[in-house]
């Protein structure tokens, strides 16, 4: 015995407490379980003393290149940018951290609170009607709009643009599978002649190239055929582009990461999902709810609770139970931070970098950058090294998005390059260099 | 005990009906909204639905609870209670009265023949005849 | 619980413990964490240009910083006491755990980066899949799911993956017993199967006979928690496994209680086909105030195939990478944007790391020891629901106390005052005003005697004035919660005016 440290009972504890029981031995509980199946070895090696483990976790991580080692242009809907010092401070405070999903109101009106601003917020920056208090990721809450837009219509067929991220699309076509909804991809532009019989139909605006989209003329479309219009969204996009609620959109998701989460190797993220009030009884996931206590007392609650599993059960609007309920209250220490200002010199910085990026690459013979189109942050790189730009600009230090080709259908190949408020003059530079060197390395007639 | 109007027919899924001449009345009785609590959404057809026989109208819910709300009988909605919808209480303070949910015209008067008496949906819900009324 | 206190000039429209973010905000007040960028304006097309508002609150990074702190003192939580609810696993969240979470190697790492930048996070990725092999029994693992939730939708698919490639198309429908968790027969239902509800007996385990009379040629298969949510562990496992597979089903394992199996049995020598792991509750992540967790699942060989994709494999050279939908092409696809919550998996990694195998075996029979102990303090105040040994938590029922007077949500909000965190209430759903109470191994004994006084002091106070409980709670931050309100006339977010 001893061998959890987080163990606080003595062996005198032991024996006093099976005694309480009326046994002599923790075996004589367990004669439910099969006896050969009892005390199984596990293989997992002896326990560490926290300096060992430190240590241990400490050469794990440094096998690992970070993104602050060098310039760092990918992105999409993981981005890295700037975190305020306060944000983990007062998000992971043990007393968020450590509380479970607020069951008992009473005594989690701290998190209650803090979910209900983040409602707010991010209503407010989407200038949506309704916001959960969070999904998975990003790409669950794409997921999760489309059966909402089947319940809603009773249609089974669900149209995404190509130009949504690809991680997107494909945990789509992953959950369309349990339902065995019909899933059809067009390119963006194609997408407002495509609703019929349709859900919804799935734009991204900024898409996964950073182009600007014209979601007013899908969602008139959709409309107008019957099916419903969800867009997916970025955080920092909605400070300096006209959001989801003024451009008739019904339905609004996104990856929540920018927004003061950390890279995390992918996860824990935040899925975000918005609505027009009218949708709200088929939203999925927990949503919290103003009201007052018995004295009077401005308090909040979960609310809306018969669309959720534990009382719905098999007919619930989703299945979903924990949360990213953290991701969400860090979110909104985010928001709370930045402000208005903060925010829109973040998404404005990103922006006047890719822009400046992109007319240095594009002067570069063979080198494209950017589309016709206008775009935001984040731009397609196309060279005549195609996707392996990556992996040879990486032998330089540098990281850079996405192969396109793999990942998008029609978009041709080359890379993306998404630029933040976090991108230097130095990593600027130090792309162009590169890949003016590797471009003037090949001919140019090989492409 | 609940209150069970002598002059109502019941199904067994606690929805009471009210007949008069081709149209049927109908809402969910007293012993059902004390069954759920406090009704804070209800959720009915519109106008000109159709509605069948035991197949789902509509739902009634309560903080912890969603229950289906059946049709008793077969018919064209003719009218939903929208004060209900707006005041959901109204299920719990008057289930026979402003608590109605909606007007149907009847398909088929033959359907009322399955309907419970007044005395047989007081032996339904555990409670004997005296408890008439309240 | 200190009722907290706040200085501010704000105006509130009502009594408030502390005022919203857009009570304290004024325009012009805010901080300069970023600035610049105003050339980005005119790159932007006047069509594509917000008009809309922005009406986010302004406010001073002091501000910001008491409010939350403000926020944080009005929460209980694992740090500040006992957190018994029942099913899940509220113990001890060590913070070495987030110390390691947070080392840049792990959180400043981008999932689109390069296999060969990222070898030591897909070495953690590895390891904890073989750790986790080990510790279920079962033969591979994936790391992907979010949740326990996300984690059943994942086998459904898999199992429906698993049928057709049999050629079997024509199962839908999945066998859940009636003290199952929520989130079975919605995960089914996701997965568009029907959903059947077996009885449980009067031991408190599936009934056998029900459950053969539900099985056919229809059914996709069985979903279990073992311990089932009254702690009971399913004393004819093994019977139910293999009627569920001679009728061609699978058995699916939902690991909620897994706390009590470490080091006592595994699924996978149980006749399970695969189960999830919570690492929020078995391996003492964060429950972070609602999520996130992850539900890694683990499975047999047989399902290999239809894990989801990307899967970390270990190279021949030792070195690891990501392998694609192109190499597993019976995948049921992604079920999430990128390889898993990793940052919640690292904390698991660690966790494990530091206990090793002796202590995990002496977290399950810790976790066993404090649930018989404290239930033999309190079965003198209060009835159980199933007269049984328990695991790692087992279910009063207050059908005795309702009779007094009081019911299971009176003594949970009584608890409240007496300092406590309630446990799980009016759950499982086949036990009348459940109290579903888990006391984890690490609240030390005084604890759990403290606890349960508690608890008998309630009953006592029911016998002689049921009334009492029913204010409760007078001690917490608010008192009780007008929830009918909140579901009337929601108001889900602020709006100005």
């Amino acid at each position: 015995m001893g061998q959890n440290p987080y163990s606080p009972h003595t062996d005198a504890d032991r024996a006093a407490m099976l005694a309480r029981v009326g046994v002599t031995s923790v075996d004589e509980l367990l004669t439910a379980v099969p006896i050969d199946a009892r005390g199984p070895a596990m293989g997992v090696p002896p326990g560490l003393s926290e300096l060992e483990v430190q240590a241990h976790m400490e050469r794990i991580a440094a096998l690992d290149r970070t993104a602050g080692a060098g310039p760092f242009f990918i992105g999409g809907p993981v981005q890295r940018r700037y975190i305020p010092a306060a944000v983990p401070v007062l998000a992971l405070r043990g007393e968020f951290l450590t509380a479970y999903t607020p069951y008992q109101p009473e005594v989690s009106q701290g998190t209650l609170q803090a979910l209900w601003e983040y409602q707010s917020l991010v209503s407010e920056l989407l200038a949506m009607d309704v916001v959960n208090s969070s999904m998975y990721d990003g790409s669950t809450a794409v997921a999760e709009a489309a059966l909402m837009a089947v319940r809603l219509t009773g249609r089974r067929r669900v149209v995404v643009a190509n130009e949504v991220f690809s991680q997107f699309r494909q945990t789509l076509a992953t959950y369309a599978k349990g339902p065995e909804l019909e899933i059809v991809e067009v390119p963006t532009r194609e997408l407002a002649a495509s609703p019929t019989d349709a859900a919804c139909l799935i734009v991204q605006h900024p898409d996964a190239f950073g182009t600007l989209v014209g979601v007013r003329a899908i969602a008139d479309a959709a409309h107008a055929a019957g099916a419903l219009c969800v867009q997916v969204t970025e955080p920092h996009a909605n400070a300096l582009l006209e959001p989801p609620g003024a451009l008739g959109v019904d339905i609004a998701v996104g990856e929540g990461q920018p927004l003061g989460i950390p890279l995390s190797f992918g996860g824990p993220h935040l899925g975000i999902i918005a609505c027009r009030d009218a949708l709200v009884r088929q939203m999925p996931g927990r949503i919290v709810g103003q009201t007052v206590d018995a004295s009077g007392t401005r308090g909040f609650v979960n609310t809306l609770q018969t669309r959720e599993q534990h009382i719905r059960r098999e007919k619930a609007t989703s299945n979903i139970c924990t949360n990213e309920a953290i991701a969400a209250i860090t979110a909104s220490v985010y928001l709370s931070l930045m402000g208005p200002r903060s925010l829109r010199a973040a998404a404005r910085i990103g922006v006047a970098r890719a822009h400046a990026l992109a007319d240095r690459l594009a002067r570069l013979p063979g080198v494209s950058a950017g589309t016709e189109a206008p775009f935001f942050d984040r731009f397609a790189l196309r060279s005549p090294l195609g996707g392996g730009l990556r992996t040879a600009l990486l032998a330089d230090g540098i990281f850079v998005g996405e192969g396109i080709g793999r990942h998008y259908s029609g978009c041709g190949d080359g890379v993306t390059i998404q630029c933040t408020e976090l991108t230097t003059d130095a990593d600027i530079d130090a792309l162009v260099a590169a890949v003016e060197g590797m471009t003037a390395r090949r001919p140019v007639a090989a492409s | 005990m609940s209150s069970v109007p002598d002059d109502l027919r019941y199904s067994k899924e606690h929805e009471w009906v009210r007949v008069d001449g081709e149209t049927a009345t109908v809402g969910i009785t007293a012993f059902a909204q004390e069954q759920l609590g406090d009704v804070v959404f209800v959720e009915l057809p519109e106008k000109g639905a159709r509605v069948r026989q035991h197949s789902s109208l509509g739902v009634v819910e309560s903080v912890k609870a969603a229950s289906d709300v059946y049709a008793p009988l077969s018919g064209e909605v003719l009218e939903r209670n929208v004060k209900v919808i707006e005041s959901p209480e109204l299920v719990n303070s008057q289930p026979y009265g402003d608590g109605w949910m909606i007007k149907v015209r009847l398909a088929d008067k033959g359907e009322l023949a399955a309907l419970l008496s007044p005395d047989d949906y007081r032996s339904h819900i555990g409670e004997g005849s005296a408890a008439a009324g309240d | 619980m200190s009722r907290i206190r706040f200085e501010t000039g704000a105006v509130t429209e009502m009594p408030a413990l502390e005022p919203l973010l857009y009570e304290l905000q004024r325009p012009g007040r805010t901080g300069r964490h970023v600035r610049g960028g105003e050339e980005a304006d005119a790159l932007i097309p006047a069509a594509f240009a917000r008009v809309a508002p922005l009406p986010l609150p302004e406010l001073s990074e002091p501000q910001v910083v008491r409010h939350y702190t403000h926020l944080a003192q009005l929460n209980y939580s694992v740090d500040a006491g006992m957190y018994p609810l029942g099913s899940c696993t509220m113990k001890y969240n060590p913070k070495i755990n987030d110390r390691a979470a947070s080392l840049p190697g792990f959180a400043d790492i981008h999932p689109h980066q390069p296999d060969e930048t990222v070898q030591g996070a897909l070495r953690l990725f590895h390891e904890l899949q073989e750790l986790l092999a080990g510790i279920s029994g079962m033969d591979f693992v994936t790391l992907q799911p979010a949740a326990g939730a996300h984690a059943e939708f994942t086998a459904m698919l898999m199992f429906k993956a698993y049928h057709l490639a049999r050629g079997d198309p024509k199962r839908r429908r999945v066998i859940v017993p009636d003290s199952a968790h929520g989130t079975n027969p919605a995960s089914a239902a996701m997965c568009g199967f029907d959903v059947t509800t077996v009885r449980s007996d009067g031991r408190g385990n599936v009934d056998l006979d029900a459950l053969t009379a539900a099985l056919g040629d229809d059914v996709v298969g069985f979903m279990l928690t073992n311990p089932n949510t009254l702690g009971l562990f399913e004393e004819r496992v093994r019977e139910v496994c293999a009627a569920v597979h001679a009728a061609g089903g699978l058995v699916y394992g939902d690991g909620a209680n897994m706390n009590a199996l470490l080091g006592v049995a595994r699924p996978g020598d149980l006749g399970f086909d695969c189960v999830h792991i919570n690492v929020h509750k078995t391996f003492s992540t964060p429950h972070g105030a609602g999520g996130p967790g992850a539900g890694p699942l683990c499975v047999k060989r047989h399902l290999e195939p239809f894990l989801p994709v990307p899967r970390v494999i270990k190279d021949g050279a030792g070195t690891y990478r990501r392998e694609s939908l192109i190499e597993h092409p019976s995948s049921i696809g992604r079920v999430r944007s990128f390889g898993g919550n990793f940052g919640v998996l690292v904390r698991a990694y660690t966790y494990i790391r530091t206990l090793g195998e002796e202590g995990l075996v002496e977290t399950g029979r810790d976790a066993i020891l404090a649930a018989n102990y404290l239930l033999a303090l309190v079965r003198e105040g209060y009835d159980v629901a199933y007269e049984r040994t328990p695991m790692h938590e087992f279910v009063l029922t207050a059908a005795k106390q309702k009779t007094q007077g009081a019911n299971g949500l009176d003594i949970a909000k009584a608890l409240i005052d007496e300092g406590f965190h309630p446990p799980t209430v009016y759950f499982p759903l086949i036990v009348p005003e459940a109290l579903m109470i888990e006391p984890t191994e690490t609240e030390p004994k005084e604890t759990l005697d403290a606890f349960a006084a508690a608890l008998l002091r309630i009953a006592k106070r029911i016998e002689t004035d049921p009334k009492a409980v029913h204010d409760a709670p007078v001690k917490a931050p608010l008192r009780r919660l007008d929830e009918v309100a909140a579901g009337r006339k929601p108001v889900l977010r602020y709006r100005p005016g």
